[in-house]
């Protein structure tokens, strides 16, 4: 081997496939008879289920429709609380919530049938803020509209705020964001009880999917199949929808006989399915006169809409992120999930921890100011240091140099100079320019000990042709994770990514190597292809069939010859916990991830007060990873998540009417064309991460993190005002800056 | 010349002739997927906001989620499908490869066209009219900027390029 | 939610005549150009049922053309077109400058100007100009042809000075003078595939620094796009100082009645509609 696979640009293992138009997605198969499925859904936001009308004009003996009695096995979505069931029969909690479902052969018709039955609702009022479901007037969930809460205590926040002279308060909102994959999500299922369950789409977690049908249906693992097809785009959002449509494909080819496809159209796929919770940060912040934190007060509540979903989860991540990269005496952290009468929110990439260091990265540029600092000096004299203590309890152990990533950010965007001269030439003129910037960290992996909960594992085997396969559930969704497996794999054996295929994930063949979220899939799933791999080079060398020193040829010879002689070479890996982290479940303290990610991110901007539009000039994206396994995608995942931040920030406004989305057309909801976004110029520092391959750490979320308060804080250094509330329209920009302050 | 519900109708789909019964105005896109089993044109909002259908119809770009079928009859259509020559690919999806111009592959037909047609228009393109010509073509995934590498890389190595 | 395809019916006239006399006979009969408008409500389950009529391809309907004492633009001819004509690029710059923020290039290949005329959304893109340029549009029937001043012709939210059997012929441009000065603005969502939040297109002829003659149009900010009689009203014979300035934004006011939609609020669209306005006529300060 003559130059290493990992760190350079491998070519996308799939890219081929894409970029000639040959890569199957679900709806690009259609099985002979096929029928195709579609959802009828609650028109109100809450209410009881008093009947359901169907035209007589319809020939519904054509049709094959599915109610709640018609599930053969439990009826609820197994996530964590299981309270959402696939369709609602009794009571409906969210507007677009599922209630029946159609098949039928041609797609307009199923479609057609849609609109001609009438589902008569008792209606409920409705819970639809955060203040509403806090106040508990109504309890539309449990026995006090919370889905969880979290306290995060380090020292004692009490007395420092009490002692402190200097005081700053802040509050801050985040909207909720449509992950706007370009491919809605879409299933193809064949179901009967002899053969059992088999679906076939779009997905990140082809395993969440397997456990969900299972208990859906009430049949064994080994009767529930499920394979992952070429998938457009996912970012969180089919990380656990996929269940509930997966499950509807099924029950309807479980009761026609027939296999059936069930895509969702654009305006139905951001109405009904998951979105990034909405969030409201409140800071209370004791700083001395030396710039130093004393106390951070922090109470963070998201809005889960009407079903648990995954929101402990997002809680977790946002409370834990929620005081950030600096090293405080007194943390006091509150984190609460509400529930209200909207469809569920999702996981959405960066899950919590854009929403939390949205409102921090805020908080501490008005810190700054408060001391008489510079948004760049203060954060210089907070920053957390190896051996510094988090929030949570976690020692950071690992080099961390934030003052560093800081400085080389400044630096390549020319941030001090800037500073300096928009202030000067602000004023003549209608535009308005500023800079500003966000330092923040990213944990991958799952959170404390939900690692070794999943137990991933990884398959490697040798073929008969002296060819390697990969065996995983984790999901190609853009990201790269076949191209970095092939890598990984190739380097620990000594060949190259060309003899390495990363297997169709088909839950029928692959193991369980846990979800494709967290930041995860490089950092801890490619470790086990690391170690599988290895474990196969190792069968070989011991059975005599491999020189340690060997080429790709000796290579596959060694394979081909092994298979030949002992029928298989497999090779299994399971993950294990890196020695020395330690977390406890009950107190909610220790080590919450094995490695976080660190950032500096500077964000320059536009601001035309003729029409109160920013645009976004240019941006720097400065992080450590700790190694670039491959730097084009992974240039390509930062370059992304500031996209999607961008548009966060700015134009995407989910705007909410009766308690369902009323924007959900690709021209009312905006995400940013390619005529919307600045030059992205990404730079990487690696500080190896011992138990990730090569070094690697998970970069996926991180960048989410940082675009949406770069840009605020350059926003409020462009115009003097204070923007809290995201996203910052050009309408919410001329409120704020035409609103007199107290 | 009375109206039809149904109409036969005639087009040249990369080069080979496609004859199919639809309504006029069905949308070309489901047409091609449907009637040609060509599912390289992808559908991703089917409000001609995003792009992922486009295909060239002749000569020019079009979103094929808003011609009608009646609009292709007669005409000459290169989908994502037409664009590789004989023996290798077209240049700009070489570039695509080799500057990670795709990532989840779901807009990469629409925005490979769409570079085809701009640089059979524009030879030698500023990043400003790439933007410009690529603007009906929405991606979630990369930011665009390795897309604008992967035109802009199509055009160093080939200033003949192949013309559907 | 779509409607079934079997509601609509879809004639493919070979001439103009034919396509005329259709329209002609079947006043419910609508006529069919690009399709980029009438598609998106075809699929979106918005396009009544009933018959439609192709001019696409029709001869004699796209194109432009010179004429003595104006420009003439079929109906059918698209933005793409637009964008490229030189003589339209002379004469009538912000028709270009409309036309390539309408979309991105493939709905530039399919739209037409008459098609976004008759459609008579009051956000659409290059109306403004046309009314900046005083455009004319001539109708024709199987009866003759007319002509009616364009800002004559939307009399309402979707209401047109169209009458049944009548189609959009050719929009013609008189030739200006010499003394113009243009201004064109689209503010959207995002700078391209938008629609407009408000959109003005304006021209100013002045004299020794006094408004001879001023055109304000704007979209996005009424039911119609419209000509601000108030505002011109109140810039004419004056010189362009900032009082007369806020004069003309203050009657902008009462020319405009913005509303709040999914995209934007009525008070934005005032407060951007008059900032537009006094960036257009503090830019026509200075001799252009």
């Amino acid at each position: 081997m003559d130059v290493p696979n990992i760190g350079r640009s491998a070519r996308r293992k799939e890219g081929r496939a894409k970029v000639t138009g040959q890569a199957l997605y679900v709806d690009d198969i259609s099985p002979a008879g096929v029928l195709y499925g579609v959802t009828v859904r609650s028109p109100v936001a809450r209410g009881r289920i008093k009947g359901i009308r169907f035209d007589p004009a319809i020939p519904w003996d054509d049709y094959t429709i599915v109610t709640a009695a018609d599930i053969p096995g439990v009826n609820r979505v197994k996530l964590i609380t299981d309270d959402q069931p696939y369709l609602a029969s009794d009571v409906v909690n969210h507007a677009e919530e599922p209630i029946l479902l159609i098949a039928h052969r041609d797609r307009a018709a199923a479609e057609q049938a849609r609109h001609q039955v009438t589902i008569d609702i008792e209606p409920f009022p409705a819970v639809s803020t955060i203040d509403d479901a806090l106040s508990a007037r109504e309890i539309i969930w449990g026995t006090d509209n919370l889905f969880k809460s979290y306290q995060v205590n380090k020292g004692d926040v009490e007395s420092a705020l009490g002692d402190a002279t200097i005081v700053v308060e802040g509050e801050y909102e985040t909207g909720a964001q449509e992950q706007l994959y370009i491919e809605p999500n879409g299933m193809l299922a064949v179901a009967d009880p002899n053969h059992g369950v088999a679906v076939w789409g779009s997905m990140q977690c082809p395993y969440y999917i397997h456990t969900a049908l299972a208990a859906l249906f009430g049949l064994p693992a080994d009767k529930i199949r499920v394979v992952q097809m070429e998938t457009g785009g996912g970012f969180g959002g089919k990380e656990e929808y996929p269940s509930i449509i997966a499950g509807h494909a099924a029950l309807l080819a479980w009761k026609s006989g027939r296999p059936v496809k069930m895509i969702y159209g654009r305006a139905e796929d951001m109405a009904a399915t998951t979105k990034r919770h909405p969030s409201r940060t409140t800071h209370r912040t004791a700083v001395g006169r030396d710039g130093r934190l004393q106390a951070m007060d922090i109470d963070f509540v998201i809005d889960g809409g009407a079903y648990c979903t995954l929101s402990p989860v997002v809680l977790s991540r946002g409370t834990i992120h929620a005081a950030g990269p600096y090293n405080c005496p007194n943390v006091r952290v509150r984190g609460r999930a509400v529930a209200t009468n909207v469809p569920p929110h999702g996981a959405f990439r960066g899950f919590g921890a854009p929403q939390s260091i949205f409102a921090l990265e805020r908080h501490m540029d008005k810190v700054a100011a408060a001391v008489g600092l510079a948004p760049d000096e203060f954060r210089r004299r907070n920053f957390i240091q190896t051996g510094d203590t988090l929030s949570v309890g976690q020692t950071i152990r690992e080099p961390v140099n934030m003052s560093a990533l800081l400085d080389r950010a400044l630096a390549l965007s020319g941030y001090s100079a800037k500073r300096q001269q928009f202030a000067r030439d602000n004023g003549s003129g209608p535009l308005r320019k500023g800079i500003g910037l966000a330092t923040f960290m990213h944990g991958a992996g799952f959170t404390g000990s939900g690692e070794v909960h999943l137990s991933s594992i990884v398959v490697v085997e040798g073929t008969a042709e002296g060819t390697i396969r990969v065996l995983t559930s984790s999901t190609e969704i853009g990201q790269g994770t076949n191209t970095i497996f092939a890598q990984i794999a190739a380097d620990a054996l000594g060949i190259d990514c060309d003899d390495v295929e990363v297997a169709q994930p088909d839950t029928a063949e692959v193991p369980n190597s846990g979800p494709t979220v967290a930041s995860r899939t490089c950092m801890v799933v490619g470790r086990l292809v690391e170690s599988a791999a290895l474990g196969v080079q190792h069968a070989l060398i011991d059975a005599g069939y491999l020189p340690v020193m060997h080429s790709r040829a000796e290579f596959r010879r060694g394979c081909q010859r092994y298979v030949q002689a002992f029928g298989s070479l497999r090779a299994t890996s399971k993950y294990e916990a890196p020695p020395g982290l330690r977390w406890d479940d009950e107190q909610y303290r220790g080590d919450a991830y094995g490695t976080y990610a660190w950032a500096a991110y500077v964000a320059e901007v536009t601001v035309d007060l003729t029409t109160w539009q920013t645009s976004v000039d240019d941006f720097v994206a400065v992080q450590e990873v700790g190694k670039v396994v491959n730097p084009i995608l992974a240039t390509g995942q930062i370059e992304g998540g500031v996209a999607q931040g961008i548009g966060w920030a700015l134009y995407e406004d989910v705007i909410w009417r009766e308690g369902r989305m009323a924007n959900g057309q690709m021209t009312n909801y905006i995400m940013p064309s390619s005529m919307d976004l600045p030059s992205i110029r990404v730079y990487f520092e690696e500080v190896p991460y011992p138990h990730g391959p090569a070094g690697a750490k998970g970069i996926g979320e991180l960048p989410m993190d940082g675009a949406a308060p770069a840009i605020f804080n350059a926003v409020a250094h462009a115009t003097g005002a204070n923007p809290d509330a995201l996203p910052l329209t050009p309408e919410q920009l001329m409120r704020l800056m035409e609103t007199p302050v107290a | 010349m009375p109206d039809s519900p149904q109409a036969r109708l005639t087009c040249v789909v990369n080069g080979r002739r496609l004859m199919f019964d639809a309504h006029p105005m069905a949308r070309l896109l489901d047409v091609l997927r449907n009637d040609g089993r060509l599912t390289g044109t992808k559908e991703g909002c089917g409000e001609g906001e995003c792009g992922a259908c486009s295909v060239i119809l002749n000569g020019e770009l079009v979103n094929s989620c808003l011609t009608p079928a009646a609009h292709a009859d007669g005409g000459v259509i290169t989908t994502i499908e037409g664009v590789a020559g004989e023996e290798s690919l077209n240049v700009v999806q070489e570039a695509f490869l080799e500057c990670g111009g795709a990532q989840c592959g779901i807009c990469t037909p629409g925005m490979v066209l769409a570079a085809i047609d701009l640089l059979s228009r524009v030879p030698n393109p500023t990043e400003e009219e790439i933007r410009a010509a690529l603007s009906g073509n929405l991606c979630r995934c990369t930011g665009y900027m390795r897309i604008f590498a992967s035109v802009l890389e199509a055009c160093k190595r080939s200033p003949d390029l192949n013309r559907p | 939610m779509a409607l079934p395809l079997d509601s609509y019916s879809f004639a493919t006239p070979a001439t103009l005549e034919e396509a005329l006399s259709i329209l002609g006979a079947d006043r419910s009969a609508r006529p069919f150009a690009g399709g980029t408008d009438l598609m998106v409500l075809l699929e979106a389950g918005h396009l009544p049922p009933g018959r439609f009529v192709n001019l696409w391809g029709l001869p004699g309907l796209r194109g432009i053309h010179a004429l003595e004492d104006a420009v003439a633009i079929g109906a059918l001819t698209t933005y793409t077109d637009l964008r490229g004509s030189h003589v339209i690029a002379r004469q009538y710059p912000m028709l270009v400058h409309a036309a390539a923020e309408t979309g991105g290039v493939a709905t530039q290949n399919r739209g037409t100007i008459g098609g976004n005329i008759a459609n008579a959304s009051p956000a659409a893109d290059t109306p403004p100009t046309l009314l900046a340029y005083d455009a004319e549009l001539e109708l024709q029937s199987l009866s003759g042809t007319r002509r009616v001043p364009y800002h004559r012709f939307h009399t309402g939210y979707k209401k047109m000075e169209l009458a049944p059997g009548e189609i959009i012929r050719r929009i013609l441009l008189p030739r200006r003078g010499d003394g113009w000065r243009d201004h064109y603005r689209k503010v959207g969502t995002r700078r391209a595939q938008a629609i407009s939040k408000v959109c003005l297109a304006g021209s100013i002829r002045t004299e020794e620094g006094i408004v001879r003659e001023v055109r304000i149009a704007f979209g996005s900010v009424a039911p119609v796009v419209l000509r601000c009689a108030a505002a011109e009203k109140a810039l004419t014979g004056r010189s362009l100082n900032p009082s007369v300035i806020a004069d003309a934004q203050a009657a902008l006011a009462t020319d405009i009645a913005p509303i709040d939609d999914l995209r934007s609020t009525a008070r934005y669209r005032l407060r951007v509609a008059q900032n537009l306005l006094a960036e257009f006529l503090n830019g026509a300060k200075t001799p252009g």
